[in-house]
């Protein structure tokens, strides 16, 4: 079966709903979502409300920074995250918050873990940016896949049988093999505000049975999610990165 | 110890194991059979032993990555792989037929058959390279001829490719490879270039040709390292009555620096396929290596190694295309004959590696045999290329590759398109014919041309001028006409 893994939604619709339709058109038969689905950006109700009706049939989600950020104060952030935050409480309804609130941290199955952030302290959402950290979190789990957001750029790390760890920049659209014999770390891009230079959607597709693993771009109306984010009165260059994709 | 898990009769994922073809050192090789695949087959199990090498597995890891990810003609097909939980094995075509191997028990080949076998081989590089995959590993005994003469490439343990994680590159300090046949920017762990394999294929003219290896056949890193400055003879010093023109080539796909080699394996196949028209340089001249002094000069000269590394890239084929221009001389039209010309330029400011094949089709009736002079008895053939060479004249600077080819056929778009079948052209720029009776009558040869082409197309028509009219009605809500 074909599995959508999607991460750092924040808030932008016109963006889930293009991996949404771009996940539907390759006949994707269960999502898996890695938190952050607020934050930044205009339509946070809207994005949790979809999210729960996919976890309602069947699909696993966990939390990220952003979502715990709305009910523990302790979650330190930058002053725009903030203040997107602040105005996020005043949009979500009660159960979409409590959704979030009831949240896991992790969620495993059949050799799979799935995480927003670094695997080696999920509740401290600590970054796989390098080798380094990556190899970090590979020690920290049994799992052979592990599969992450948080970092908002897409990325592949491999540690071998003889702990030599390969990294790699994915090329959208070309499907990697993950050879059984390694533990594998997939950094899957953010759905709603990527930070590679493009500004394209980023998520990735998982076929369980070949074991393949292919990243996506999928465009998206970046005009509207932008012009949200203005109307909403948070700030302008929240909406300006977008078209950056930085 | 390995384990001795698969024996003749036994089966595994449907593959009846019959007997071993081959044992190498890292991988053993059985003939397989399943009933419903009715080519013969060939299992390749990596030999794993306790604290061996690791290279071994991970070289099989690559192929397994690699090898159902290419396609074509020139590498086996692939059918299935297991994984190292059970039994790791990778299920290929077996290509019956002949590696190089044989040929060096006799050395040097002809200059003839030599030209020949380097030709197909560039040929099938270039078809890996355009699928993103560089072999690394080009030698006589991974190269396999079909019974018809076409060269497969095996064995892409060592091989990269372009889109996918490349595990030997992290795993290996030291460069992996095959001595005498390796680049120097290989030496140095460069996994990244596509002119790496042709350097080797230039070891492999050289060594078929002369009888002797460019390099040696040192093993240690210093003995290697020599390469990063050392020049091979010309093979001249060698033979005497050398081809000035092989030589060109030969030197051309041995040059240290990457960027001063051929850009692509496909350039490489249209000098092999066109001897006579390569543009020889001081190259071609050389007849002694050069002298101690300019050797130990460029020994110590830390520039070469950064250029080595600096140059490491992949994105060659973009920039480095085979344009075919396609001139009707026939029609005189200037227009056009410009317009086609300005459209070249504009290409080679975006591709200033590409080399350029100017092509005029000499038609041939199918009933009378021509004859090769006109009426004035003026050389037909002659005086068309001399009419190619006078069109390409503006385009002739910066040193630019330029050749000119008359072709003789009976069908214009036939003989356009095999030409670019065999000569690997990426882009053919075409005119197109402006009368349209003419048209009417003999067909539209850039149609058939454009529809059959195995490349991209472009097919120029000067703009033909266009009268505007306007009508009252729409003069009367013209801002400002009063």
């Amino acid at each position: 079966m074909l599995n959508a893994i999607m991460s750092d939604i924040h808030g932008n619709r016109q963006a889930f709903e293009a991996c949404i339709q771009h996940a539907e058109a390759h006949n994707v038969g269960r999502y898996i979502f890695l938190g952050d689905y607020v934050g930044y950006g205009a339509d946070p109700e809207w994005v949790v409300r979809k999210v729960r009706s996919y976890v309602d049939n069947g699909a696993l989600a966990v939390v990220g920074n952003h979502d715990r950020a709305i009910f523990d104060p302790s979650i330190s952030m930058n002053r725009n995250a903030e203040l997107a935050i602040e105005w996020t409480r005043t949009e979500l309804s009660n159960e979409s918050s409590r959704f979030l609130e009831l949240l896991p941290m992790t969620e495993e199955e059949a050799g799979r873990l799935y995480v927003h952030g670094n695997a080696s302290a999920p509740s401290r959402f600590h970054y796989v940016l390098d080798t380094e950290t990556a190899r970090q979190s590979l020690h920290s789990t049994h799992a052979q896949l592990t599969f992450c957001g948080h970092v908002h750029t897409p990325a592949i790390y491999s540690l071998s049988t003889t702990e030599k760890l390969t990294s790699f920049q994915p090329v959208p659209g070309v499907a990697i093999p993950l050879l059984k014999q390694r533990r594998w770390l997939v950094v899957v891009g953010s759905v709603g505000q990527p930070r590679d230079g493009h500004s394209a959607a980023a998520y990735c597709t998982f076929d369980d049975q070949t074991w393949e693993i292919t990243f996506h771009r999928v465009p998206y109306d970046v005009e509207t999610a932008a012009a949200g984010i203005r109307a909403a009165g948070l700030p302008h260059h929240l909406a300006d990165r977008l078209f950056r994709g930085r | 110890m390995a384990k001795p898990r698969l024996t003749s009769g036994s089966i595994i994922d449907g593959f009846v194991i019959g007997e071993v073809i081959h044992t190498g050192g890292m991988a053993m090789l059985w003939s397989v059979t399943r009933p419903d695949i009715d080519v013969p087959l060939v299992m390749k199990v990596p030999l794993l032993f306790e604290g061996e090498d690791p290279s071994a597995i991970v070289g099989f890891e690559m192929e397994q990555m690699i090898l159902p990810r290419l396609s074509g003609p020139h590498v086996p097909k692939f059918f299935a792989e297991g994984d190292f939980s059970v039994q790791p094995y990778i299920v290929m075509e077996y290509v019956t037929g002949r590696t190089l191997k044989p040929l060096l028990a006799q050395l040097p080949r002809s200059y003839q058959e030599t030209i020949e076998i380097a030709a197909r081989v560039a040929t099938a590089i270039d078809d890996i390279h355009r699928q993103n995959v560089i072999h690394l590993d080009i030698k006589p005994s991974n190269i396999l001829v079909r019974p018809e003469g076409e060269i497969v490439l095996i064995d892409f343990g060592l091989a990269h490719h372009n889109q996918l994680p490349d595990l030997m590159e992290e795993e290996f300090r030291l460069p992996y490879g095959t001595a005498p046949y390796m680049a120097p920017e290989q030496v140095l762990g460069i996994r990244r270039d596509p002119r790496s394999d042709i350097f080797a294929l230039g070891v492999l003219i050289y060594f078929l040709s002369t009888g002797s290896r460019p390099f040696g056949e040192s093993q240690s890193l210093a003995g290697l390292k020599r390469r990063l400055w050392k020049e091979p003879s010309p093979p001249r010093a060698i033979r005497p009555d050398y081809p000035p023109e092989l030589q060109e080539i030969v030197l051309h796909c041995l040059e240290v620096n990457p960027a001063e080699r051929y850009p692509t394996a496909a350039q490489v196949g249209f000098d092999l396929q066109n001897p006579g028209l390569v543009k020889l340089t001081e190259r071609a001249a050389r007849s002694r290596p050069s002298s101690f002094w300019t050797s130990l000069k460029r020994k110590f000269n830390q520039n070469n190694i950064d250029l080595l590394r600096r140059n490491a890239m992949t994105a060659q084929i973009a920039t480095a295309p085979i344009i075919m221009v396609a001139i009707d001389l026939a029609d005189r039209a200037d227009t056009l004959s410009e317009a086609l010309r300005s459209q070249v330029n504009r290409f080679l400011e975006t591709a200033p590696d590409a080399r350029i094949a100017c092509v005029h089709v000499l038609k041939q009736n199918r009933l009378t045999i021509d004859r090769t002079l006109d009426e004035g008895g003026h050389n037909k053939h002659a005086s068309r290329l001399a009419g190619l060479k006078d069109w390409a004249e503006p385009l002739r600077q910066h040193d630019r590759q330029i050749t000119y080819h008359v072709l003789e056929a009976v069908d214009a778009a036939d003989a356009i398109l095999d030409f670019a079948d065999v000569s690997h052209v990426d882009h053919i720029i075409m005119g197109a014919r402006t009368n349209s009776r003419q048209r009417r009558f003999l067909g539209s040869v850039s149609a058939v041309v454009a529809s059959r082409a195995p490349c991209t197309v472009t097919v120029v028509r000067p703009r033909a001028s266009v009268s505007l009219r306007v009508t009252n009605a729409d003069s009367s809500v013209l801002p400002g006409t009063d």
